[in-house]
């Protein structure tokens, strides 16, 4: 052990004599502190402690309204009447509890067992025994006010949906915070219970939406009611959002998918701006802590209510990637739009036989033609020529294999395979046959609905990619505009307008033309261009025949994908409609986009057109 | 290692003495303020009354090992408490909720209490070399400062701003103990009045908010205002003698905030009025000018600042505890030694209480 330093202690001892005087005045002080409060002003204070009935009211700020572009009001506040009991006046008079609960048409006892609950609670605090009553019960209570000791009818701001469920994945919902959230919060801290969004723009806005809650110290008298309020803070509602969406198309959309799931999005490709935003199954947006049966319940339902499909959902893009194949087939050189290839019906590859669709074959066709009737043959040949990788770039040049940076949460990137990323996720090279899968849109390639809507709104507005937006502007409750979300340009796909041009023809066509096979989409007086596809859930046996997708269970069957936009000479919509286990894209999907785009166009709905006895060949396969 | 007889008759009996009489009228206190508080297991008395005796444990265990043997682990000790500081802030993390604790078999401790101590000893281990005749110079300071803003930096962190102040309080304390410069005392304080205009820049609105209802917390009726009114009318109304033991209204009907903590001090002001708030207080003057008393008459630097730093956190957790609960000081949470509730607290309280009698007991010696 080291010897200790005993040099320069007289230094310790000189300050000793300051620090005890230091002391001394530091408690003199508290000692002043102490005598003015237990003497001077002790017998007021001990007055205010026997009649401590000083309580602590919150008053919550209304939660920003969610209004669609034209302005009408989809998620609001109503006032929510809560019922609360002093039970301390009630016990008083024993009739006044069989009294209240024949009038709220509740029994004594769940009475009882609410305050049983509260036993723990100081004197005179009141007890909530129902929330959220009608109008009926409140006109019968108001009425009653008199002969009841005790009852306390509160008000409250209470989110509600006008619409249901509509676009309730865009909207999302709101739940109790967390510990988490609560400590996690950038504004002003959240109470014990608050409610906050826990989803879609519930969530993504709440810092814009929620407000600044105000509260109130009142002092009650000896029945605890209010005798006067000695602090107050005056609630500030939150802020007002302007959606993209339009009600009209989204009400439109939801009803054209019937009691089918999937996605749908429609969006203005020019600026970006998300018209309608489906997933279905939908859930009946609410705005409080769920219990947790119902939680368990949507949670574990099989077809995922809660999943926003159109962001979260991740599938093969089927035959609509046959688009992206054209480009990079266009784009390298590798074909001329006029480059011929065979198809037999099936072709031969390695030791496999790869089908088309089409049972008997297209026989020889070109650009136009595969991409109207989504020949996979064709494809199969093109992809071969071209290569994964460069498949692969102009995939990405579009934007498939990453999140496209919409403000909504959870959003999925998808994956666009190439043989570096086999090598690198699979530790295994990237065989030949494997293009041929991935050039008509299956495999390893996934996208969302989303990015295929991308893709297409990409192909319609000359390559440029627009940051989908589901928010306009953001007011305040005065109109003064806060925040605003202009278009914004997040890439443009590098391929040439002449190449764009090729494949524009060839999409109006799969839609217009005699065997397109989008023909369900075609409209008399506006020329749609579109793409079907359909995206495998499970590989098919090689043997299977196209009738019999209706015998297999409903679970194993394809996905039903049409991407689409409107007016072809000036694109003002583009629409992704993914109907999940549909079969096929052009039967399932294309007449959902079509009502869509008639009424965002406004033109009159018209019957399905049949182009006569050749049902089959407006179906496509993969 | 062989204990000297002469420990045994130097055995500072008054110091011991001082600690159990408030540790005593701390859990009388604690049995009648908490009695209404629900907790798991065992009420708050009975756990802390386990503390306690740990506490005690540690306090004589401490006392009776040489302090040389400290003064050559100093840095090691402090390290330690370092490394459990960020493993708090790297566990909270991920169980989020409690990242002041960290958890081991049943119990949980708070590292940033025992960072209090290792922090004292580090400072005296740095400044058992004098300076020159004129004091220290802010040239020889980097390592002191090193010394405090890592730990403040990590529990402010958590946050805990409390124990944040304590460790500069406790080391601007000890500068002036040891001689500093004034002219680098003076250096010092203009430097960080000069920044507080520039952060206070950095700060968003919300935050600038927060501060300024920490100070005046009139502005917020609904929270820190209405803690502190119930505080007030609680030992004021305690009158001269008080309400009597089990009879405050105040703690019972729960509207005191924390009364087992931070505000204990109002439980006591209410039941025991002016007469138990004033024994309280002259207690914890009389451990205090006890303490300076044991750290001038130190044998040496070392044993001299270890027991001033001990005495200087004593000193600063009561003056700002009591200062809050009476209204005088903005609301920051320092509990009140010896007498609010919480097992890491009254432990390092206690191994520092087990400082002061090591070094008081060794005064004869060497």
């Amino acid at each position: 052990m080291m010897e200790l330093n005993t040099q320069k202690m007289e230094d310790f001892k000189g300050r000793h004599k300051y620090f005890v005087v230091f002391v001394g005045l530091a408690f003199f002080l508290i000692f002043i502190r102490l005598w003015s409060l237990h003497v001077i002003k002790g017998s007021e204070l001990r007055h205010l402690s026997e009649n401590n009935r000083i309580r602590l009211l919150e008053n919550l700020a209304d939660r920003g309204m969610l209004l669609d572009r034209r302005g009408r009001v989809l998620a609001h506040n109503r006032p929510s009447f809560e019922v609360y009991l002093v039970p301390e006046d009630a016990k008083a008079n024993p009739e006044v509890l069989a009294k209240i609960a024949e009038m709220l048409n509740m029994t004594q006892d769940e009475i009882e067992e609410k305050i049983e609950a509260q036993k723990g609670r100081a004197p005179f605090r009141p007890v909530k025994i129902k929330s959220d009553i009608d109008w009926n019960e409140l006109a019968v209570l108001e009425s009653n006010r008199v002969n009841l000791p005790g009852l306390l009818v509160d008000v409250r701001p209470r989110r509600a949906y006008d619409y249901g469920d509509l676009a309730c994945h865009l909207i999302g919902y709101l739940g109790e915070a967390d510990e988490n959230e609560l400590r996690q919060s950038k504004g002003p801290p959240y109470r014990m219970g608050a409610l906050i969004g826990k989803y879609g723009v519930e969530y993504r806005w709440e810092d814009d939406l929620r407000g600044v809650d105000g509260g109130q110290q009142i002092e009650v008298d000896a029945l605890g009611r209010e005798v006067r309020p000695l602090g107050v803070v005056e609630p500030f509602p939150g802020n007002n959002l302007s959606l993209t969406i339009d009600l009209e198309l989204q009400k439109t959309a939801e009803e054209a998918y019937q009691d089918k799931n999937g996605a749908l999005i429609a969006m203005d490709p020019k600026t970006g701006r998300i018209l309608a935003m489906v997933s279905k199954p939908s859930f009946e947006p609410f705005a409080r802590n769920i219990s947790t049966e119902e939680w368990k319940a949507l949670v574990e339902n099989p077809y995922h209510p809660l999943t926003n499909k159109g962001i979260q959902g991740q599938y093969p893009a089927g035959s609509v990637f046959k688009i992206v194949t054209a480009i990079a087939g266009l784009e390298s050189g590798v074909i001329n739009p006029n480059t011929p290839f065979p198809c037999a019906g099936t072709f031969h590859y390695g030791n496999r036989d790869f089908r088309c669709w089409k049972q008997g074959g297209h026989g020889t066709l070109s650009l136009h033609r595969a991409i109207v009737e989504s020949c996979d043959v064709y494809f199969y040949q093109l992809g071969l020529k071209v290569g994964v990788d460069l498949i692969a770039h102009y995939a990405k040049e579009f934007g498939l294999g990453k999140a496209t940076g919409i403000l909504l949460p959870h959003e999925k990137p998808g994956t666009v395979p190439s043989s570096s990323w086999k090598k690198k996720r699979l530790g295994v090279p990237w065989y030949s046959g494997e293009t041929l899968s991935f050039s008509v849109g299956q495999g390893y390639l996934s996208t969302t609905p989303l990015q295929l809507l991308m893709l297409i709104s990409g192909v319609a507005n000359e390559g440029k990619l627009l940051l989908p937006q589901v928010v306009e502007k953001v007011e305040d409750i005065y109109g003064n505009v806060l925040k605003e979300y202009p278009p914004q340009e997040i890439g443009r796909a590098n391929v040439s307008q002449k190449t764009l041009q090729i494949v524009q023809e060839a999409l109006k066509g799969a839609v217009n033309d005699p065997h397109g096979t989008g023909s369900a989409c075609s409209l008399k007086e506006i020329k749609v261009a579109g793409k079907t596809g359909t995206a495998q859930v499970v590989a098919l046996p090689e043997d299977f025949k196209r009738g019999d997708m209706n015998r297999i269970p409903a679970k194993f069957r394809d996905h039903a994908w049409f991407v689409a936009y409107a007016p072809f000479e000036d694109p003002k919509i583009a629409v992704v409609v993914l109907v999940e286990h549909g079969g096929f894209g052009a039967s399932a999907a294309a007449p959902i986009a079509k009502k869509v785009i008639e009424q965002y166009l406004g033109v009159n709905p018209s019957p399905p057109q049949k182009t006569a006895g050749e049902e089959n060949d407006s179906d496509d396969a993969d | 290692m062989q204990i000297d007889r002469r420990l045994f008759t130097h055995f500072d009996w008054t110091l011991l003495g001082i600690v159990l009489l408030i540790a005593s009228i701390g859990i009388l206190n604690l049995y009648s303020a908490a009695a209404k508080i629900e907790t798991v297991g065992a009420p708050l008395y009975l756990k802390q009354i386990f503390w306690l005796v740990i506490g005690l444990a540690a306090m004589v265990t401490i006392a009776f090992v040489e302090y040389r043997f400290y003064s050559d682990f100093a840095y090691i000790v402090y390290t330690i408490a370092l490394v459990l500081l960020l493993l708090v802030l790297a566990y909270g993390m991920i169980t989020s909720g409690a990242q002041r604790w960290v958890k081991i078999g049943p119990l949980s401790f708070q590292p940033s209490e025992f960072v209090k101590i290792s922090f004292i000893l580090a400072l005296a281990k740095f400044f058992h070399r004098p300076a020159d005749r004129k004091g220290y110079s802010l040239k020889q300071l980097p390592l002191p400062f090193l010394l405090l803003l890592l730990p403040m930096a990590l529990i402010l962190k958590q946050p805990d701003l409390g124990t944040a102040i304590v460790l500069l309080l406790v080391f601007f304390s000890v500068l002036i103990f040891v001689k500093i410069r004034w002219s680098s005392l003076l250096a010092i304080g203009m430097t960080g009045g000069a920044a507080v205009p520039v952060l206070w820049n950095f700060l968003k609105g919300y935050q600038k908010k927060r501060i300024i209802t920490f100070f005046n917390p009139d502005l917020d009726p609904l929270g820190a205002g209405y803690h502190l009114m119930q505080s007030k009318i609680a030992v004021g109304s305690g009158g001269i003698l008080g309400k009597g033991f089990m009879k405050g209204t105040q703690s019972k009907l729960g509207f005191l905030p924390e009364q087992q903590t931070d505000f204990i001090f109002s439980a006591l002001g209410e039941e025991w009025g002016l007469i138990g708030s004033l024994f309280v207080i002259g207690l914890y003057v009389a451990l205090i000018l006890w303490g300076l008393r044991i750290a001038v008459q130190a044998k040496d630097r070392f044993s001299a600042i270890l027991a001033f730093g001990v005495v200087a956190m004593l000193f600063w957790h009561v003056f700002i505890n009591v200062g809050m609960v009476l209204g005088m000081m903005p609301v920051v949470g320092i509990p009140l030694p010896l007498l609010s509730y919480g097992g890491s607290f009254i432990v390092s309280t206690l191994i520092g209480a087990g400082l002061l009698l090591n070094v008081s007991m060794r005064r004869y010696l060497f």
